[in-house]
């Protein structure tokens, strides 16, 4: 009704045109309004993700800000103690910085040769009956919860690990083992696309040179898919960093750098979750300035992602 | 000559149906692997990592169901959670809440999203370039950043307190890059042959998209919603500083209320309840999967469709 009254609100002189051609005028506007208000929704929802890019950066940052105008930000990035409730309290987040990297670095020696040459395997070599099962199985793996795997980390991992190796198991290696498996549906779907896109020709090229269907395989294709395998990586390298449910009780947390790879360490992410729950004021804006360190990283990653896709889409 | 041809004959991919001169047998596959040991060793690596896999993923299915079925107990399903059931019953019905709540927000914005992106964008507009780059950079953000950007507006600045409807909104801005992408491809993969046939027809752009081509892209689209849903089922580090932990049924949206996921990780840092968790984790990985499996199965029917 309201649209009714609108359209006829910019008609000249409709007392002149019979009913009949003036219905029919309405409803002609009518369906105009409709289509234009209805592209100018969708434009809208399309607007809402540029929306809450804006605001997370604002309110992150900001957050941040605040934090690191305060602490100063050499204090906040290369100090190297974290004790938010000591008198003086004092915000050094570089152990959490550096447990991140270790952490993300290790899953990615662990998840990085097994996720590609899964990825050659289900492209190459995967016999099409068992490929029928093992892709969805593969893509499963993504669909697990962190707080699953956590688990999953808690009652079987560290204690193994507890088992075998020296220290508590709450240690760097439990979480590189746990991170590398939850990488691997990343990176084998990324790399397993990218493989297929490599035009077939170089591959019977390669035969056709007498090479064998592995050396085929590994000298021609992967070679031709670099970009985007590496694509995967990083992409596997944003999940792992971000990555915060699964690692709280496996790593440790204990914030200060670690002596060895069984020595517990705490991640950004974790440092969080963590203390969250009870922070007050500076401390708690300390914690949105270590989420803002994160953001910042993600941002970089992302970036990197971006440029590495761009270029296999090129080449 | 015969021989000396099949000797250095290639050996054909496996995977492809074996017949006629093109056949290889398992002893003349045998002979060139002992002259190449390398290609052996490249298979067996590459059977190897495949086999790693499918092996942690079997391990940790199997570990999960094993442990935690026996301790699936009606008590589990109580109506009201105290600390004696630990009943996972409230976390139940508020994940569907929150469920249903999330993607009541979400669709409508990615559905839109992809809409305009497909099918009203001009080519080479540089609105469209951002929207894409902001969906790209939402789809990298992790889980805890949503976590704390939703604690830091929806609750703090919008003053919701720890409620259902601030989880919500923080959910559907994490699944939002997810059901643009799978909307997307499903309207791209419509063919251009349907619209122009409706134009042809006389139908207006919205008609055209509403009635031609969003039915056939509809499978797509609802493949994607579902694989939204399994994310926001998982998600547990957005969740516990928005929607909060507190757990038992509630229609308000303005309290808070945990969603299965919290009440596992509540259940497991206490401690007490090590049982209790691992049924929940059984509720969990099981909607999870039939989850995956309803999405895979209903985004095949769009190629047989």
């Amino acid at each position: 009704m309201k649209e009714n009254l609108v359209s006829e609100k910019g008609r000249t002189a409709p007392s002149k045109l019979s009913w009949r051609t003036l219905r029919q005028r309405l409803r002609a506007n009518r369906k105009n309004l409709l289509e234009k208000g209805m592209a100018a929704l969708f434009f809208v929802a399309a607007c809402a993700s540029i929306l809450a890019v804006a605001l997370i950066c604002i309110f992150i940052f900001q957050g941040g800000y605040e934090a690191i105008s305060q602490i100063g930000l050499f204090e906040f990035l290369g100090g190297t103690r974290w004790k938010p409730t000591a008198d003086p309290p004092s915000f050094g987040i570089f152990p959490m910085i550096m447990g991140s990297i270790y952490v993300t670095g290790g899953a990615i020696l662990i998840g990085v040769p097994i996720g590609i040459l899964s990825a050659i395997f289900m492209a190459r070599f995967c016999p099409k009956r068992l490929y029928r099962w093992l892709k969805p199985a593969f893509e499963l793996l993504a669909g697990i919860p962190s707080i699953v795997y956590g688990f999953f980390g808690l009652m079987v991992l560290v204690p193994l690990v507890r088992q075998f190796f020296p220290g508590n198991g709450n240690s760097m290696f439990t979480a590189w083992i746990l991170l590398g498996i939850m990488i691997l549906p990343t990176i084998i779907g990324i790399s397993e696309a990218a493989l297929r896109a490599v035009p077939e020709s170089y591959y019977e090229g390669a035969l056709a040179l007498g090479a064998s269907h592995e050396r085929a395989v590994f000298k021609t294709v992967v070679p031709a898919a670099k970009s985007g395998i590496l694509a995967g990586v990083v992409l596997g390298i944003g999940r792992a960093i971000g990555e915060t449910m699964a690692l709280l009780w496996v790593c440790g947390n204990q914030a200060r750098l670690p002596d060895s790879i069984f020595d517990g360490v705490r991640t950004m992410t974790t440092n969080i979750v963590l203390e969250m729950g009870y922070a007050a004021d500076l401390h708690r804006q300390a914690l949105i300035a270590t989420g803002a360190v994160l953001f910042a990283f993600i941002l970089l990653i992302n970036a990197l992602f971006a440029a590495l896709k761009h270029k296999e889409m090129r080449s | 000559m015969n021989r000396l041809k099949r000797k250095n004959a290639v050996p054909a991919a496996q995977g492809v149906p074996a017949a006629g001169i093109n056949q290889v047998t398992w002893k003349e596959r045998l002979a060139s692997y002992r002259r190449d040991p390398l290609s052996l060793a490249l298979r067996l690596v590459v059977c190897l990592a495949a086999a790693i896999t499918a092996a942690v993923l079997l391990a940790l299915i199997a570990y999960i169901l094993i442990r935690g079925i026996p301790h699936l107990k009606p008590s589990l399903f109580e109506l009201h959670y105290n600390s004696e059931n630990v009943s996972m019953f409230p976390a139940m019905v508020m994940t569907l809440y929150m469920t249903v709540l999330c993607l009541l927000i979400a669709t409508p914005l990615g559905v839109g999203c992809a809409i305009y992106l497909t099918e009203y964008a001009k080519r080479g507009n540089k609105v469209v370039e951002v929207i894409r780059l902001a969906a790209e950079t939402l789809s990298g953000i992790p889980s805890i950043v949503y976590g704390l950007f939703g604690m830091l507006f929806f609750v703090t600045a919008l003053g919701w307190k720890y409620s259902i409807l601030a989880g919500a909104c923080t959910l559907s801005i994490m699944v939002l890059p997810l059901i643009i992408r799978s909307t997307e491809e499903a309207l791209k993969s419509v063919p251009d042959s349907y619209r122009e046939a409706s134009f042809g027809l006389g139908a207006g752009k919205l008609r055209t998209v509403m009635r031609v081509v969003l039915p056939p892209a509809m499978p797509g689209i609802v493949a994607g919603i579902i694989l939204a849903v399994g994310r926001i089922v998982g998600e547990t580090a957005a969740l516990i500083y928005t929607a909060g932990t507190v757990a038992k049924i509630t229609g308000n949206p303005m309290e808070s209320a945990r969603t299965l996921s919290v009440h596992m990780y509540a259940l497991s840092s206490e401690g007490l309840h090590t049982n209790e968790a691992f049924a929940t984790a059984v509720v969990l990985l099981v909607t999870v999967l039939l989850l995956n499996a309803l999405s895979n199965w209903i985004a095949k029917r769009i190629t047989k469709g």
